[in-house]
């Protein structure tokens, strides 16, 4: 029997946690939801393609790569609300619990960093993978996630979840 | 880098072993906005949802055509996703209100106040005289039963008698597709997709309204 692509609702059930929890991590609570929803969405569109046996969530992390790109570029384009943009829903209660925190932490790390720390210790992604995603090499990834990491514990502190 | 990287981080770090759970209503709230966006692009190509029934869980899938599958649990519905999307797209989602009407009027069928469907149907999964035989089942009325042999000699094959058992127990829309009006000759009841239980529960159904 020649191997096939399950369900596209297993992938969403099964990778989509993992997914928001990098979209938070790189691009922060309130930007998450646009991006995970715009990578399925692109997922999805390009998914009969895929290879079966592919490994999934890599292949939907790179998608979520490129929409945080496009997203950090769009928001240096954006000029200052004048207002408060009223129109955006607030994150749920829980959204904004105990991760919120750290997903705020996040946003004040560099780019590079973010993206190595949410890929490797968010996804689970080994350095090469994450330095074939970011570009340089696997010991720059690895040192920009240490250096990530490095930070969070000074400004995330000592009173993070163990 | 000329000296091996101290190994100072752990692998895995602390800092995220143990994030709570994405909470449900996060859940449910980009899942509807996946299916909004992916009808809206003309990505959906198979909606599922399942129904409580008299003869147990039913799984309903439609394509932009139609009602394409109705499957009993005894098909286990597990197995019935992964051969749409073999069969039909992978692009498949868990989309209750695209089949809000379908449900509806299974609902009432089992309610005994519908006598037929008004729903369009997708034959995409039955081919040939398969397919022919089960455009004719529709013929048979609400409360009737017909013998394979007079389905046979409808579908303009007198001799094809097995293979309009075959058609019937391989159809894709059972209980909207009325297969389980299709008996045998001598009057028994025959087999039939759903088990013979469901069939004698239909039948029973429809006698009495």
């Amino acid at each position: 029997m020649s191997a096939t692509l399950p369900p596209f609702e297993e992938i969403v059930t099964t990778h989509g946690p993992t997914v928001l929890r990098v979209c938070r991590a790189v691009l922060g609570p309130m930007d998450a939801d646009d991006a995970w929803s715009e990578t399925f969405l692109a997922a999805l569109r390009a998914y009969p393609t895929l290879r079966p046996g592919s490994n999934v969530e890599a292949w939907l992390v790179t998608i979520a790569h490129r929409k945080a790109i496009d997203q950090t570029r769009a928001r240096a384009r954006r000029p200052l609300p004048v207002d408060p943009l009223p129109e955006r829903p607030a994150p749920s209660d829980a959204d904004r619990g105990l991760d919120g925190d750290l997903w705020a932490a996040m946003q004040a790390l560099p780019f590079k960093q973010r993206v190595a720390v949410a890929y490797h210790y968010v996804a689970g992604m080994p350095y090469a993978d994450v330095a074939a995603l970011t570009g340089g090499s696997q010991d720059a990834a690895r040192r920009a996630a240490a250096d990530g990491i490095a930070t969070l514990r000074k400004t995330y502190g000592e009173g993070g979840p163990r | 880098m000329m000296t091996t990287h101290e190994p100072r981080e752990p692998e895995r770090s602390d800092l995220f072993v143990e994030l709570p759970a994405i909470d449900e209503e996060t859940t449910r709230r980009l899942h509807d906005r996946l299916v909004r966006e992916a009808q809206t692009a003309g990505l959906l190509d198979v909606a599922y949802r399942t129904i409580d029934s008299p003869v147990g869980p039913l799984l309903l899938a439609t394509t932009a055509k139609g009602l394409v599958r109705v499957a009993y649990g005894c098909e286990d519905h597990e197995k019935v996703l992964e051969r749409l999307a073999r069969d039909l797209s992978p692009r498949i989602l868990h989309a209750p209100a695209r089949l809000d009407a379908a449900a509806k009027e299974i609902d009432e069928y089992f309610a005994g106040l519908r006598r037929g469907f008004d729903l369009p149907v997708d034959f995409s999964l039955a081919r040939g005289f398969r397919r022919l035989v089960l455009t004719r089942l529709r013929a048979i009325g609400y409360g009737q039963t017909a013998s394979y042999a007079a389905i046979a000699i409808a579908a303009g094959n007198p001799k094809a008698v097995r293979a309009v058992g075959t058609a019937c127990a391989t159809n894709p829309i059972p209980v909207v597709v009325p297969c389980h009006r299709v008996v045998r000759s001598d009057g028994s009841i025959g087999q039939y997709v759903g088990g013979v239980d469901a069939k004698k529960a239909l039948l029973t159904l429809e006698a009495a309204a």
